[in-house]
């Protein structure tokens, strides 16, 4: 008896706690949007929102909204135009004198001078300031002073020399060699310009950003959601369509998939893998599939002896060739990959340097041609290959499967290629940049920039900063900095596909795929379209 | 008793600090996390040391142990590398994954003790097969299918819930979750429960009180079940730390930025203030779950005592 | 269990004892030892009963079965689960493919044949290392007490601290074994706690019985209190909680292959091949691919939560 009641005391007091807990979570509900306002998918920022400390595309997307740099890149063509620059101006490719547009403001009523560019750039290049996106700095002069490359050493500056403010809307930029398509490179989040509020107390700039964009942060509740308003007094020509984005941050996007679907969410950008097979079923023509400048390749260890020998190039070529890419951009991506032809992207354009097939055979399926060339090369090193890749993120091991089950076939031995997974990115990455890989594995490349020089330089100059294959041709290096002092954009990316022939020849990695954007919309708005960076045009969107 | 709970209450202490180094080891053993950082590009290697300098991991690992506790004395738990403080997080995940382990235990213990009682005592019948398949299914389809399929049923085919739970975690929100949470501790605790009830209807108080004339209803609760929650009591005391920690999938599909989910991102961006932080945390609530569950050990069997 | 547990004050040496169809093999085991007379009284009783249980035949056919294909899979499939044409992707059943092709277009059937060799594996022989470890930490807490149950519970609360990820990817990056094994050892130094808490559960509550009392003050030593008193009595949460663990096991394998630290590719595995159908969300489309190593997997979980039963109902002296 005594027993009994002291148990049903338990369950009661159970009760009581759960109710508690319920009359404390109380709150108002969250479902309906608000007249005009855009309900859109969003991820936790991996990183502070900074300009310059931004190098994924959820803070991206933020930064995107709130500032507008001197040149914005046009979210259909993706050709950087003017926006706050009212002209940059070069004699020698080296020396720039930047003008920007008057009447332009930041959210909190601050104008936007020379200094907020320069005071900015100062910032994101200093190396106390530890800044993810800092690199991009690294062509004007003085950056080595401030950002040391040596990994003891201390800024010897506060400032970068290169930079110098004029007057209110003049600032001249000085280059430590010359690099014609460098003011094609201002339309980056790293050089948008920064407020005072951002220097004189930066925490409460962390907590409620303040920019120059179409949009101002209202409110912003970390991990949950950030409610953007229309900036009234913004002065730039791609005024806000709407009232204002609410951002809500989910954990998967299958979920937010789901929720689009059950009409609590109005744009989800990145359709998940999972859901591609049913998207166009399930939404007809609110699924959108585009091309992004996004390309993805799988890399060979050139420092390891077994691939850096002369004929091991042919394997290379070989591996290539017995890769069906097309079956596996249809069968496991559902067309929202397209086979690469190139080491670049279609967003950038013919004009812009994309040309497609200058891979030529090389990127083609040809089992037969595949095999005979692994033949000439050698075979493969040690009779099979591993291919390596982290799963944490992404669905990399489907089409890892698929790529390995590829040249299975075409060398009819199953035990020629396996995949490698790795735990963490983490780990990956610090596999990779402490050079201890020994097959195949994993490399992608999401464009900082529309430029071709941005799908070739970081990746397969000499000692460049996203080198993986740890290639090195002295002809491409040769090749690319003609195209960088080159005086003209057009002879500048004749060059640059010259020095990509040279690495159809030696193939350090192979291309892949170009990767889409994908994203899907409600009914209850239109106008939705994504740049060439995979991120929608909040901008344009129109709530009805 | 009085000096039972006492000296439980001190043996955190020593696990305390052996749970937190454990971890802090772990993590620390899982490598480098600055290159991560950079994405898909080399470390600038000055930009590394100083992010590496900020985070204290240039220091060996017993003085980042040492640094770290010290922090956590002054309620400072170190910030994830997003810049937000551990206890922010903690903040935010642990009530709300407090209320999720809620619904699901509530459920496991209402409907498995149920479940289990009718099937123990008809061994054999339809019912007791049935269930017996419906554990099957439920161990062998992943909890990730049932979600979502439940999720898509509900949440988008008849439009009876939002697929996503909000930030404030209503219990009414709660639900499905909980029960797509619950499924697999809930096959525990049917069978535990089963075989503890038809382990006891053989028992000789049992036959004594049924001999006795008493109303069956009486037996089963009064005598049979008492003597049956044993095991069952400590398992669901055992599964409110799976539940909190472990719900990772649940809590993706559901969109609840919980304690799983905290977890699962703290350790694949190799965070250590993160992952020992709740870890921290998650072993002071297993501590006082199994507490109270050996002070329950004596309250279903008078004949267990405590000094 | 298989194992007499080796309490401090060792009492004189017992016969040795092997319960095979206690531990989940299934295969008969006869008691070895010097003095069958001895065992007979309840071991061995047990195997008699057993014996005459339908159930446990039934269960000890299938699992026979489930060894047989796992030891010699090419008995019933002719081709290669590794043998995957990307075009047939996702194709439903056709005349020698019963089981239709999932997304890698790799054959359904074989691989589900094929998935039994390293699924059972890693599933009987991570739930037997878990009951073992947490029977002998849980039941020496709970018997002992004091001192003893203070040290063993608090490193039991250590360990079911630790995250499954973290300490999946910490011990896999530690131990250098290839083969089931790291994922067995990984599978059961994480999930003993459950066990060990259950274990000293039922090992406080049977302690208290009168025929315990009885033996004490007979003079009988803890080995044998706690093997022949004990253990019988408090067996079957343990011996429940294992058999529900095996197919808990068998689908974290696939976790863990999930998260790049189980089972190294090519290994073929029913955990794998649902984690693969699962995670796609292929199944909306083309549920055979997730259905048939499912089925599988139930039908292996099947058997020994019979077996479990039979077991449990054998040892229970209240039947006689």
């Amino acid at each position: 008896m005594r027993a009994a009641t002291r148990l049903s005391w338990a369950i009661a007091a159970t009760t009581v706690l759960a109710l508690t807990a319920t009359s404390c979570g109380g709150g108002n509900g969250t479902a309906g949007g608000s007249a005009g306002v855009v309900r859109a998918s969003w991820g936790d920022p991996q990183h502070p929102l900074e300009p310059a400390n931004t190098n994924e595309v959820q803070g991206g997307k933020v930064l995107d909204m709130i500032f507008r740099g001197l040149k914005r890149y046009n979210p259909e063509t993706g050709e950087a135009e003017d926006e706050m620059a009212e002209s940059i101006e070069t004699t020698d490719q080296q020396n720039f004198t930047v003008k920007i547009k008057p009447g332009w403001t930041f959210s909190d009523g601050t104008p936007v001078t020379a200094s907020s560019y320069v005071d900015a750039w100062n910032y994101g290049a200093h190396l106390e300031n530890a800044q993810i996106a800092s690199y991009f700095f690294q062509f004007i002069e003085g950056y080595e002073d401030v950002h040391p490359s040596d990994e003891n050493a201390t800024p010897s500056a506060d400032t970068m020399s290169g930079l110098a403010v004029v007057d209110d809307h003049t600032f001249t930029v000085r280059l430590t060699e010359p690099f014609s398509l460098w003011p094609e490179t201002l339309g980056y989040a790293a050089y948008a310009p920064l407020p005072r509020a951002f220097f004189d107390d930066h925490d409460a700039w962390l907590a409620k950003p303040i920019g120059n964009g179409p949009y101002k942060i209202d409110t912003y509740t970390k991990s949950q959601s950030m409610k953007l308003v229309k900036y009234e007094d913004y002065a730039g020509p791609d005024k806000a369509q709407n009232e204002g984005v609410e951002l809500r941050v989910y954990t998967d996007n299958n979920t937010a998939y789901t929720d689009l679907q059950a009409g609590n969410l109005d744009v989800i950008d990145d359709v998940p893998a999972s859901q591609l097979s049913n998207a166009e079923k399930d939404l007809g023509d609110r699924f959108i599939n585009q091309p992004a400048g996004i390309i993805q390749t799988v890399s060979f260890p050139l420092y390891d002896p077994a691939w850096s020998s002369p004929e091991a190039a042919k394997v290379r070529q070989g591996l290539s060739m017995a890769i069906d890419r097309e079956e596996i951009t249809s069968k496991i991506y559902f067309d929202t990959r397209t086979p690469a032809t190139d080491f670049t992207s279609p967003v950038l354009g013919d004009a812009g340097g994309y040309e497609e097939g200058l891979c030529g055979e090389f990127c083609t399926f040809d089992p037969e041609r595949a095999r005979q060339l692994i033949e000439e090369g050698g075979g493969l090193p040690g009779g099979k290959v591993t291919l390596s890749s982290n799963v944490d993120t992404g669905s990399h091991r489907q089409w890892m499967d698929a790529a390995c089950n590829s040249i299975n076939n075409v060398l009819d031995n199953t035990a020629a290629c396996t995949v490698n997974p790795v735990p963490t990115f983490a780990d990956f990455r610090n596999q990779v940049t402490n050079r201890q890989m020994t097959g195949m594995f994993r490399t992608g490349w999401q464009m900082d920039y529309p430029l071709i020089q941005n799908f070739l330089q970081p990746l397969y100059y000499t000692d460049a900063s996203s080198n993986d294959a740890v290639y090195s041709s002295p002809e491409f290096d040769r090749l690319v900095n003609e195209a960088n002092s080159a005086s003209d954009e057009e002879e500048a990316v004749a060059k640059f596909r010259d020095a990509e022939r040279v690495l159809v020849q030696d193939m350090p990695a192979i291309p892949l795929w170009y990767q889409n954007g994908t994203a899907a919309y409600s009914t209850r708005v239109s106008d939705v379209k994504l740049n060439p960076f995979s991120v929608p045009v909040y901008t344009d969107i129109k709530v009805s | 008793m009085g000096r039972y709970v006492v000296r439980r209450l001190l043996q955190m202490i020593p696990v305390f600090i052996g749970a937190t180094f454990l971890i802090f080891v772990m993590v620390y053993a899982l490598g480098d996390p600055v290159a991560a950082l950079f994405g898909d590009r080399a470390p600038d290697p000055a930009t590394a040391r100083q992010l590496r300098a900020e985070f204290n991991l240039d220091k060996p690992v017993w003085q980042q142990y040492l640094l770290y506790m010290g922090n956590i004395f002054t309620g400072d738990f170190g910030t994830a590398f997003n810049g937000e403080p551990v206890t922010d997080l903690m903040g935010r995940a642990f009530p709300i994954s407090f209320r999720l382990m809620l619904t699901a235990l509530v459920i496991e213990l209402v409907l498995g003790i149920l479940l289990g009682v009718i099937t123990g005592l008809r061994r054999g019948r339809a019912f007791d097969t049935s269930i017996l398949m419906a554990t099957l299914v439920v161990i062998a389809i992943p909890t990730f299918v049932l979600g979502t399929t439940a999720q898509f049923l509900f949440g988008v085919q008849l439009g009876w819930i939002n697929p996503a739970v909000s930030p404030e975690g209503r219990f009414s929100e709660l639900l499905l979750p909980g029960i797509i949470l619950a499924l697999v501790s809930l096959a525990y605790v049917t069978r535990l429960t089963r075989t503890s009830v038809a382990e006891n209807t053989r028992a000789d108080y049992i036959r004594t009180a049924v001999a006795k004339g008493l109303p069956r209803r009486r037996v089963t609760v009064r005598h049979l079940l008492r003597n049956s929650l044993i095991p069952v009591v400590t398992y669901l005391g055992a599964d409110i730390g799976t539940l909190m920690a472990g719900a990772i999938v649940t809590e993706r599909i559901f969109n609840i930025q919980g304690v799983g989910f905290q977890l699962y991102q703290g350790i694949l961006r190799q965070n250590s203030p993160t992952v020992v932080g709740f870890v921290v945390v998650l072993v002071l609530i297993f501590l006082l779950a199994n507490l109270l569950v050996d002070l329950l050990y004596a309250v279903l069997d008078p004949r267990i005592r405590y000094v | 269990m298989s194992e007499p547990p080796q309490p401090p004050p060792v009492g004189p040496p017992e016969a040795p004892i092997a319960i095979a169809a206690g531990d989940g093999r299934g295969e008969p085991a006869t008691p070895t030892g010097a003095e069958p007379g001895r065992a007979r009284s309840l071991w061995s009783d047990a195997w008699h009963d057993l014996r005459r249980n339908p159930v446990f035949v039934i269960s000890a056919l299938l699992i026979c079965f489930l060894v047989l294909i796992s030891i010699w899979p090419s008995l019933i499939a002719t081709e290669s689960p590794l043998r995957c044409q990307l075009s047939r992707s996702l194709e439903g059943a056709s005349a020698g493919h019963w089981f239709g092709f999932d997304t890698q277009g790799c054959d359904v059937y074989t691989r589900t044949v094929y998935g039994a060799r390293a699924s059972i594996a890693v599933g009987v022989c991570a739930t037997l290392g878990v009951a073992l470890v947490g029977t002998v930490i849980g039941g020496l807490a709970g018997f002992f007490g004091g001192f003893w149950d203070a040290l063993l519970s608090r490193v039991t609360d250590m360990f079911f601290g630790i995250p499954l990820i973290l300490g999946a990817i910490v011990f896999l990056s530690m131990i250098k074994l290839s083969g089931i094994w790291p994922v067995v050892l990984v599978i059961a130094a994480l999930s003993w706690p459950q066990i060990a808490r259950i274990a000293r559960g039922a090992v406080i509550t049977a302690k208290q019985n009168d025929y315990v009392q009885a033996a004490r003050a007979l003079g009988a030593s803890h080995a044998r209190i706690l093997l022949r008193h004990i253990l019988p009595n408090a067996i079957a949460p343990v011996i429940v909680m294992a058999t529900i663990m095996l197919g808990t096991f068998i689908a974290l394998e696939a976790t863990l292959s999930y998260l790049g630290v189980g089972l190294r590719p090519p290994t073929v595995s029913w955990g794998v091949d649902i984690s693969a159908a699962s995670t796609g969300m292929q199944f909306r489309n083309a549920p055979h691919i997730l259905l048939y190593p499912a089925a599988a997997l139930s039908l292996t979980v099947l058997a020994f939560i019979m077996l479990g039963d039979a077991v449990r109902d054998a040892l229970d002296p209240k039947l006689r």
